[in-house]
């Protein structure tokens, strides 16, 4: 270090690095890693040594720190005083075909699952992923309205999601009407709910508006388990109606589903029937606001994002604006929660909690505010994974037997998510797609849309 | 072709307070139609205090803002609607509104009074056609059937949203940015975007058009470009037009009528020839020469 004129060996750099890395490693891990404390059966704490598990982490973290000095960082900076190269063609072929690949994939997805893991395999993979993704996706698409195109920051968009269950539930319940009554109905309640929550909300912006958004969202489920004549409090609501089939109900009678069309009875037709009701709901409520985006209201929700002072001197009225926006996203709220409903056949105020808002939340900020697409790949990736790392048995094999991944779930999860947004600051798809143009269609840079205040 | 009495706003004993701090003091001044008028003064005069209260984005502590649409005689029912407590009333073939009355976005879409910021408010992530389409929204909301029509594809908004592109198109035709209609307008250079602004503003084809410092920040090849514009846009369009400007170039040049204010009160009013020899308005942008400085303490009581 003394000798400025000589150049440091790399080589040596990297090691001292990695060494470095793992002194520090060791210092962090020592007291919690390497000692556990158990209480034994006379409820004395015992100290137990865990060297080995201590001394692997280490270990591992200093040879990732090696490898990152020694091959990855210089090929990141190799790679970073490269030219640009133009947009291979692959990509502009993938980008055109993307979407109709994907929606075709959904489409069959269902029988590709039958095919390939029979009815049993296939009830989870349908049901627990296909549905509960699409599910999530609708949301995602309906809170990007308020926060992505809108700027508006709500923490309390599950509220929306339980005034369309419990709309469906009790109504379904109490008046026997049909899912496809309700449907529509669970949405107008839903969007009556978001205006109503629309009007105080209004002249707050930012910090404030989450918060008081975030209050609204427990009010709703603080009234759920409290109104106990009406919701039946902690215990939910249950023997929701299901949705039938043009009539024909999804059971073992002789007049049930597979009765009617001669084949054996499975609860797989309910389920592949509700992963194509979510899925059209999902592409009904992605089309609504693919045109909504193109339409002056839309417009007026983009401006309102970049610049609401302007808006107002353009003659726009910002406090309608802004009420549509709210009613908009939880009316495609409502629909989910409807069908949420009756998917279950059992709600209660457990479904509902703040957890939800802010998964729904992340999903629309990790896809990119706005971006349609970004929204669904982000939900695939939050919900699928969270699905996905609830198999990761193959863990025990490198931890012990005695090591329960499940406990490490959301570890993992939150650890993906830091990694993404260190990655992807502004969301997986940051860039904004012009809404009208005159020659062409240039996609506009994240740094100069706005994120709006509130 | 003008007519020196054909007076289009008509501003009387505007007061603006903010707590002990009076902004602008019982000013009382009109804008003729087809005229640029300049409101000039030096800085802190209370010129966009002047703008804000117009515009709406001020409520005005005391005094009348009237705008009139169509013929003079709308003027005759100022009194009854002042008395009223109506924002408007409807006056043969024009009608008349209190500006004081109503909120900033009604002031804009019914009054249809548009303006300009000091500080540019464009929607910098949005392209720049995009700014001109969002600024005929009311139009385009109506045509979309307040978006139901819209959702379900009629035919009538599409034709509406064709009529509203080439209404933008030719707007940047005209200043200069037909080549960059697709790009984002943070992208634009500066002069570019103080452009655009106007045209945004003109896209939602007002009575009277209201610039804030409109030349601040252009070099002396723009600042003259602009003076092309703003002269352009009131021969051709017959707008009216009301500027706060700080380059003397560009008031002198285009203005046909200037307001001078210094602490909230006007001190002079008339053409720029008139303005350019007034001892107050000398006073207020030099100060005044030595040998008066005794008489001027005097005055004030100093």
């Amino acid at each position: 270090m003394t000798d400025v004129t000589k150049a440091p060996n790399p080589v040596a750099a990297a090691f001292c690095d990695a060494g470095l890395t793992a002194l520090i490693a060791f210092a962090l891990f020592l007291p919690l890693i390497g000692f556990q404390a158990i209480s034994n059966i006379r409820n004395e704490i015992v100290v137990t040594w865990r060297g080995t598990f201590l001394f692997t982490l280490v270990a591992i973290i200093g040879c990732g720190r090696l490898c990152f000095a020694l091959a990855i960082d210089p090929w990141l900076k190799r790679r970073a005083l490269r030219p640009a190269k133009a947009t291979p063609a692959w990509r502009a072929v993938f980008g055109k075909w993307f979407i109709p690949f994907a929606i075709g994939f959904t489409i069959v997805y269902p029988f590709v699952v039958l095919a390939t893991a029979g009815t049993g395999g296939a009830l989870k993979w349908v049901d627990n992923f296909g549905i509960q993704i699409l599910i999530y996706i609708m949301l995602g698409f309906g809170l990007n309205i308020v926060v992505g195109l809108a700027g508006l920051l709500d923490l309390g968009y599950v509220a929306f999601y339980a005034v369309g269950a419990y709309s469906y539930a009790l109504l379904a319940k109490e008046f026997g009407f049909s899912f496809w009554i309700l449907l529509p109905l669970a949405g107008c309640l839903a969007s009556f709910w978001g205006i109503l929550l629309g009007f105080p909300v209004l002249r707050l912006r930012g910090d404030y508006l989450a918060i008081v958004t975030l209050a609204f969202g427990e009010i709703i489920r603080i009234v759920l388990v409290n109104f106990v004549a009406l919701t039946n409090g902690y215990a939910g609501i249950g023997g929701i109606p299901r949705p039938s089939f043009f009539g024909i109900p999804f059971n073992a009678d002789d007049n049930g589903f597979a009765a009617v069309f001669g084949l054996p009875f499975t609860p797989i037709y309910r389920t592949i029937f509700l992963y194509y009701l979510i899925l059209g709901l999902a592409l009904l409520t992605c089309y609504v606001t693919i045109r909504l985006r193109r339409l002056p209201v839309g417009r007026a929700w983009e401006a309102l994002r970049e610049d609401e002072i302007a808006c107002r001197s353009l003659g726009i009225n910002t406090t309608n604006t802004k009420l549509t926006a709210f009613a908009m996203g939880a009316m495609f709220a409502g629909f989910a929660g409807s069908f949420f409903a009756a998917r279950q056949g059992f709600i209660s105020p457990e479904s509902f909690t703040f957890l939800e808002s802010a998964t729904i939340l992340s999903i629309v900020v990790l896809g990119g505010m706005g971006s349609q697409i970004g929204v669904a790949i982000a939900a695939i990736a939050m919900i699928g994974g969270t699905e996905i790392t609830r198999d990761l048995d193959f863990l025990k094999q490198i931890f012990g037997s005695t090591f329960d991944p499940t406990q490490y779930r959301m570890l993992i999860f939150g650890f993906a998510m830091v990694l993404i947004m260190i990655w992807r600051p502004r969301g997986l798809i940051s860039t904004r797609s012009p809404s009208v143009f005159l020659k062409e269609r240039k996609t506009i840079s994240a740094d100069l849309v706005g994120e709006g205040h509130g | 072709m003008r007519d020196p009495a054909d007076i289009l706003l008509r501003v009387e004993q505007l007061t603006m307070r903010f707590g002990g701090l009076v902004a602008v003091d019982h000013l009382s001044f009109e804008a003729r139609k087809g005229e640029i008028t300049a409101l000039i003064g030096p800085n802190g005069a209370g010129k966009t205090t002047v703008f804000n209260c117009i515009t709406g984005f001020y409520k005005p502590t005391e005094g009348r803002i009237g705008l009139r649409h169509g013929g003079m005689a709308a003027w005759d029912g100022l009194e009854a609607l002042t008395d009223s407590g109506k924002r408007q009333a409807k006056h043969g073939d024009g009608a008349l509104f209190l500006l004081e009355r109503m909120p900033d976005y009604l002031v804009s879409q019914q009054a249809r009074v548009a303006r300009t910021f000091q500080n540019i408010r464009l929607f910098p992530g949005m392209t720049v056609l995009e700014n001109l389409m969002v600024a005929q929204h009311n139009r385009l909301m109506l045509a979309s059937g307040y978006t139901l029509l819209g959702v379900l594809g009629f035919p009538s908004y599409a034709a509406a949203e064709r009529a509203a592109i080439e209404q933008a198109r030719a707007w940047l035709d005209r200043v200069g940015l037909i080549g960059r209609a697709d790009d984002p307008a943070g992208d634009l250079p500066y002069g570019a975007q103080r452009r655009l602004e106007i045209a945004r503003a003109m896209c939602t084809e007002p009575v009277l058009l209201c610039l804030d410092e409109p030349a601040a920040g252009l070099n002396p090849r723009e600042s003259a470009e602009l003076n092309e514009l703003l002269l352009s846009i009131r021969t051709d369009n017959h707008m009216s037009i009301l500027l706060i400007e700080h380059d003397m170039s560009v008031v002198m040049e285009i203005s046909d009528h200037i307001v001078v204010l210094d602490y909230g009160v006007k001190i002079a009013d008339g053409s720029p020839e008139a303005v350019r020899n007034d001892e107050k308005v000398i006073a207020a942008y030099l100060g005044v020469p030595d040998a008066e400085v005794a008489k001027v303490e005097a005055e004030v009581g100093a």
